[in-house]
């Protein structure tokens, strides 16, 4: 005896005033930023559509990977990355499989997850967050006491989760840092993913999943063993690691993009020309995550921190406010230096060996880095 | 549909189209691909011809036989190479799943002749073939490559890469695909062949290479229209022989020339003035893993297993490869169950609609078994890519097999060097400035390298010259295996030695191998392998997080660096690499010595030392070398560091100091400052002990500096007066580590000073201006008495003609006594006479000095009697005191 939810008798303040004025958010949801584009790529979509879809999974894939219409509608990339890690993840959503993005902080876990469900089901506001203090309400259901006490147990008493909404509608929900969930909690979801029902035994009810009902969880791979997921629940999900970017230009590319929009939004005073010392940003990052130099010659220790694009970014935008605030105007080794240091060096005594020896063995042999090798050394000492 | 321009009169008979026309029957395959094979099977089993002409060198026809011994399995390689000279050499790898051996074994079995038609490789590898060395990579890729041998030799590559085109490649675009082996997959190898038609895949093949070869002729491969101009005359002899029944296996690239029409005349002309080498061919075995495009052999193909797989299995190619991966993957105890295979499976198929191929390729299956089996990581799928998509299939080959290369290439260089293998031991002298004896110091130490022992290094006796070396040389049955085993490694001495080289220091565990394997190259004279060795090396040393190893590293490779100066060779990416060392070791030095305990102290000092050693002989074979001036001034950068951080144990920072002051860096009067907060009241006596054993003790002349610079000897004094009673047993071992070392005249002096008490302190303050411990003016007859013995040194003849040579000769140790004001440099000087006197000398002098320090030593030797807790190794103090 399935029940459906209806979608009206939750009370979603907030996303019904992000929905009135989406202009005033500071961080407007995916299907709102970009419905221009989900609109043209829903009206010259003429591939089969899964039931509830509102795309193709091939549109899905352009509508992330970016590309252009055949009426020229430009599709903006949403991540920069390798094809196929996209097309298998739509893939693993077509085939009714969930799917768990696994990958280091930093690289656009909860952004294409946000996406992929904003272009699947039009609606990305279906989350859980994840913390160590989840509990199963979070991904079940609750009850609204007061309703409770009043008329005893019912259906308006049940206050449904996303997951529930997301299975009764048949669309994408969302878990945020699964790892981090307590296990017991994160057991509730086993049910969910292989009978694709959820019982309401207070009500000898049940809610089962439509057609068009999945589920995105993302994890952090550097928080391994915090709350492993079971064996049972892992293979209920299809695994794919978002990596790092594989160039040194598409990583450029994502800060600089990214610096800029931050930088808008926060209106800092603009900054010209900072590509070359983001580059320089990038390389460093890249050279000393992937524990050798871009040229391939040389290898390196890798420091204790994770040196992810994110991070970049926020050197890079710390940078610019120092620039812009306190320094001339121009993004210059010395705005950067400081910040490096500090993503950097996160244990003080095995990466600040790793530091130094990076600056002498690398940064001071090569041409045109004398300013930063300087600006370095001088935040180093 | 046949050829565009036709040359001349058509006298061949053919020119069909597509299916089975008139003619020979043309295959064209692509070298290694599955499909192709399975294709040619069934038009072999369709048209069933007389002979089966094959692409490939003819003087192997020979061979043929043994592919159906019992003992051949693939994956082998037909292996040419020039009888006088085994480098030059070509393989034809063929596997399971080649369309050749395909048609060879289907030959075997009917009992059809199988014959090879290519260019002979008696002119593929003559050595003027169009003046480049037809190594090992071009023919390799000519029967390996895609459809065209696209190696060959012929242009250099770099020229190659822009001009020749790749058919494959060139389909694939026009189709729409951006890489040419997934457009293969799809539209070849993911067809069975056509049950109705076997010819039929054949007929669309050979079209579309038609058209493209009329678009680019030859496509920049120079050197097929020779090749094909042979095949044509080969194919005619064999039509000659069998009429139509014959059928030929060779490249699609190579169809459309084979069917044109061209006169055996023009075919002649071109044949005519080949160069011609005498070549030998065998089978090798060969491996899954050399096929593949890994291996750098460039054998072309990514997926020798997958390709096998899709020949073997009979049906549901994804289904079996999912079930052999998740097999494999449990083996390894990885949780895999047989709903992963069907999740696995669902996503392969679901991916490949959605890229909209036929048939999920090794793509789709691969990045499911990641998503599903392998929870997203690449590391089992490593294992799986290692296992299966590539494979551990090693060919065998008969015994019957021809003898492999290297045997001979050594029996030439031992002729060539007349250096006879014979059982008997014998020794031999080489002097490396004769071209001969270099010649076979290098080919000893290559087949050392090869664990060949033929000879073994032995102590020169006489000379110790570097340019000298001495073998003791010994043949034994058993090494002959050991060159039959060494052959895997190459054709040539010098290719094996360099590829076990390369091997070896990418195998080594521990960073002083790979240093000593440098050193090894060097001598064997392997300049190829030296860059992996070096890369090898870098790569070692930056992840080596063990000071320790690092500065067990740098003597070795800087040692190496000064031999490669002296044998000419190319050492500067070793000086790069020790330059790099060096800075690691600078930036590691001084926390690594934070916090260490007494014995580590020690063996941090003695890496100090060697560290400073080397770094002189760095900065003197780097000199002049941008940026590489600046080493020295980085080490006393470092040594400061040392010398001034309190956390590094006094041994250390004792030993320091003293380099620094060695180097003249350091001033006397800083050094005095240094040494007084050491030894000030404060630090504990142990730590001031241990400074002081680093600063004066070893065997570093520490003694001399005592004796000459008084301010120090006081500063020592002043401390060891101080040192509580119950602290000095502890002090004690440390103290009489560092003296008793000393000669026994420094000994003495030493005592002498001391009795002589203060005085001498006061002294040397006064003094002022000149050194400490030293009269302000120069004692001129003393400083006279040294002039003979200098300018003998320096041989500038006799100043006054006055000491006669036995003089001069007799005179040194006294002269120098007298004589020496520079302190520390007289220690060698005095071990002359010093190394004579033993322990009968040693005790006298000792009791002599002791009991001059009557006031500080003895008691403290009394009570360390008392306390008689040392009784074995201090028995010297023991001995001196009453």
């Amino acid at each position: 005896m399935s029940v459906s939810v209806e979608p009206t008798s939750v009370d979603t303040p907030a996303g019904e005033r992000g929905e009135s004025r989406p202009g005033e958010a500071l961080r407007p949801h995916a299907e709102h930023a970009f419905a221009a584009e989900l609109a043209a790529l829903a009206a010259q979509d003429d591939r089969p559509r899964p039931e509830r879809w509102l795309l193709s999974p091939w549109a899905v894939a352009t509508y992330l990977l970016g590309g252009t219409l055949p009426d020229g509608t430009v599709i903006t990339p949403k991540y920069v990355g390798p094809r196929r890690i996209v097309e298998v993840a739509v893939t693993t959503l077509a085939t009714d499989r969930a799917l768990l993005l696994l990958g280091v902080p930093g690289t656009a876990k909860t952004w294409v997850s946000e996406h992929l469900a904003a272009a699947v089901s039009g609606d990305s506001t279906l989350l859980v967050q994840g913390t160590a203090g989840t509990p199963e309400e979070a991904i079940r259901y609750g009850w609204n006491y007061a309703q409770l006490l009043a008329h005893g147990p019912s259906r308006d008493a049940l206050v449904p989760s996303p997951v529930m909404r997301a299975m009764a509608e048949g669309m994408t929900a969302r878990v945020e840092e699964l790892t981090r969930v307590p296990a017991d909690v994160q057991d509730s979801l086993i049910t969910i993913l292989s009978e694709k029902t959820l019982p309401i035994p207070e009500l000898g009810q049940e809610v089962q999943a439509v057609r068009g009902f999945n589920l995105i969880a993302t994890a952090n791979d550097r928080d391994r063993g915090v709350n492993d997921l079971s064996s049972a629940l892992r293979r209920r999900f299809n695994t794919v690691v978002l990596p790092l970017p594989a160039s040194a230009e598409d990583e450029v590319d994502i800060v600089a993009r990214r610096v800029d929009q931050i930088g808008r939004s926060l209106d800092l005073p603009a900054v010209p020309d900072g590509i070359d010392e983001i580059r320089r940003v990038v390389t460093v990052f890249r050279e000393l995550r992937d524990g050798i130099t871009s040229d391939g010659r040389t290898k390196l220790k890798s420091p204790s921190g994770t040196l992810s694009t994110a991070e970049a970014i926020s050197v890079v935008t710390n940078g610019l406010a120092l620039a812009a605030h306190f320094g001339d105007g121009v993004l210059r080794a010395g705005d950067v230096a400081a910040g490096i240091l500090g993503a950097v060096v996160r244990d003080p005594a095995a990466d600040r060996v790793i530091w130094q020896e990076y600056l002498e063995a690398v940064v001071r042999e090569r041409d045109g880095w004398k300013d930063f090798y300087r600006a370095c050394r001088e935040v180093s000492a | 549909m046949s050829a565009g321009p036709g040359a001349g009169p058509p006298p061949a008979p053919g020119a069909g189209a597509g299916g089975r026309g008139p003619g020979p029957l043309l295959l064209g395959v692509r070298h290694h691909g599955p499909g192709s094979a399975r294709a040619v099977r069934a038009a072999l089993d369709a048209a069933a011809p007389r002979v089966v002409l094959i692409e490939g060198p003819p003087e192997a026809d020979a061979l043929v036989p043994l592919a159906a011994d019992k003992e051949m399995r693939p994956p082998v390689a037909l292996l040419a190479h020039v009888t006088d000279e085994p480098g030059r050499s070509a393989f034809w790898p063929l596997a399971e799943f080649s369309p050749e051996w395909v048609a060879i074994r289907w030959a075997l079995e009917h009992g059809v002749e199988a014959r090879f038609i290519d260019l002979p490789a008696a002119h593929t590898l003559a050595p003027e073939s169009e003046g480049t060395d037809p190594g090992q990579d071009g023919p390799v890729d000519a029967p390996a490559g895609a459809v065209p041998p696209a190696g060959d030799s012929a242009p250099p590559p770099d020229e190659a890469a822009a001009v020749r085109i790749d058919p494959l490649a060139v389909l694939a675009e026009t189709a729409g695909y951006d890489d040419p082996e997934r457009w293969w997959e799809d539209v070849v190898e993911h067809r069975g062949p056509a049950a109705d038609d076997p010819f039929a895949p054949f007929a669309v093949l050979e079209e579309a290479m038609t058209s493209l070869r009329e678009a680019y002729g030859d496509g920049g491969h120079k050197r097929d229209p020779v090749r094909e101009a042979y095949m044509r005359l080969r194919i005619r002899a064999a039509q000659r022989e069998f009429a139509d029944d014959v059928a030929v296996v060779c490249g699609a690239w190579h169809v459309p020339a084979l069917r044109r029409r061209a006169t055996v005349g023009a075919d002649r002309a071109l044949l005519k003035g080949l160069p011609k080498a005498k070549v030998q061919l065998t089978w090798v075995p060969w491996t899954h893993r050399r096929l593949s495009r890994a291996s750098g052999y460039g054998a072309g193909i990514d997926s020798p297993g997958w390709y096998g797989h899709l020949f073997s299995a009979p049906d549901r190619p994804v289904e079996r490869w999912m079930t052999k991966v998740a097999r494999l993957l449990r083996d390894e105890d990885r949780g895999v169950s047989s709903a992963h295979v069907i999740e696995a499976v669902r996503l392969a198929g679901t991916l490949a609609a959605m890229r909209g191929r036929p048939l999920p390729g090794l793509t789709e299956t691969t990045d499911a078994v990641r998503a599903v089996m392998c929870e997203g990581s690449d590391v089992p799928l490593d294992l799986v890519r290692d296992r299966l998509v590539v494979g551990e299939v090693l060919g065998e080959v008969p015994e019957s097999a021809p003898a492999v290369p290297l045997q001979r290439d050594l029996a030439q260089a031992q002729r060539r060097l007349r250096l006879k293998p014979e059982p008997l031991e014998r020794e031999i002298e080489l002097d490396l400035r004769k071209e001969t004896d270099a010649a076979r110091s290098t080919l000893l130490h290559r087949l050392r390298l090869l664990g060949i022992a033929w000879g073994e290094p032995v102590v020169s006796r006489g000379s110790t010259g570097t340019f000298r070396e001495t073998w003791r040389l010994r043949w034994e049955p058993e090494l002959s295996v050991r060159v039959a085993e060494a052959g895997v490694w190459g054709t040539t001495v010098l290719a094996a030695a360099t590829a076990r080289a390369e091997a070896d220091a990418v195998g080594a565990p521990a960073l002083a191998e790979v240093t000593a394997l440098a050193e090894r190259c060097l001598l064997a004279e392997l300049p190829d392998a030296l860059p992996v060795v070096m890369r090898v090396l870098a790569d070692r040393a930056a992840l080596d997080t063990d000071v320790g190893h690092l500065a067990q590293a740098l003597p070795a490779l800087v040692r190496s660096l000064r031999y490669g100066d002296v044998r000419g060779t190319d050492t500067r990416a070793l000086a790069g690499v020790a330059a790099g060392l060096a800075e690691r070791i600078f930036v590691g030095l001084p926390p690594a010595c934070a916090a260490l305990d007494g014995d580590a102290a020690v063996e941090m000092r003695g890496h100090v030392e060697a560290v400073h050693g080397a770094v002189g002989l760095l900065a003197e074979a780097t000199e002049g070398a941008a940026g590489a001036g600046g080493v020295r001034g980085r080490w006393h950068a470092v040594l400061r560091v040392l010398a001034a951080r309190d956390t590094v144990p006094g041994v250390v920072a004792g030993r320091a100091v003293r380099l620094l002051l060695d180097e003249g860096e350091l001033a006397q009067e800083e050094a005095a400052r240094l040494m007084g907060l050491a030894l000030s009241p404060g630090t504990e006596p142990a730590d001031g002990a241990a400074w002081i054993e680093g600063f004066v003790g070893g065997g570093s002349g520490g003694g001399m500096l005592l004796v000459h610079d008084e301010r120090l000897l006081a500063l020592v004094d002043t401390w060891l007066t101080g040192v509580p009673a119950e602290a000095f047993t502890d002090v004690l071992p440390l103290l009489r580590r560092t003296f008793s070392a000393y000669e026994p005249g420094v000994r003495r002096t030493l005592g002498e000073l001391v009795r002589r008490g203060p005085a001498p302190r006061t002294n040397a303050e006064a003094t002022g201006s000149g050194l400490p411990g030293f009269a302000p003016d120069l004692d001129t007859g003393r400083a006279d008495a040294v002039l003979p013995l200098l300018s003998l040194l320096l041989g500038l003849g006799d100043p006054d003609g006055e000491p006669g040579t036995t003089d001069t000769e007799t005179d040194p140790h006294t002269g120098t006594v007298t004589g020496t004001h520079s302190g520390t440099g007289d220690g060698d000087a005095h071990t002359g006479t010093g190394t004579d006197n033993d322990a009968h000398t040693g005790p006298g002098t000792r009791a002599d000095s002791d009991s001059t320090r009557a006031d500080s030593g003895s008691t403290g030797a009394d009570s360390h009697r008392d306390s008689d807790s040392h009784s074995d190794s201090e028995d010297d103090l023991v001995r001196m005191a009453p």
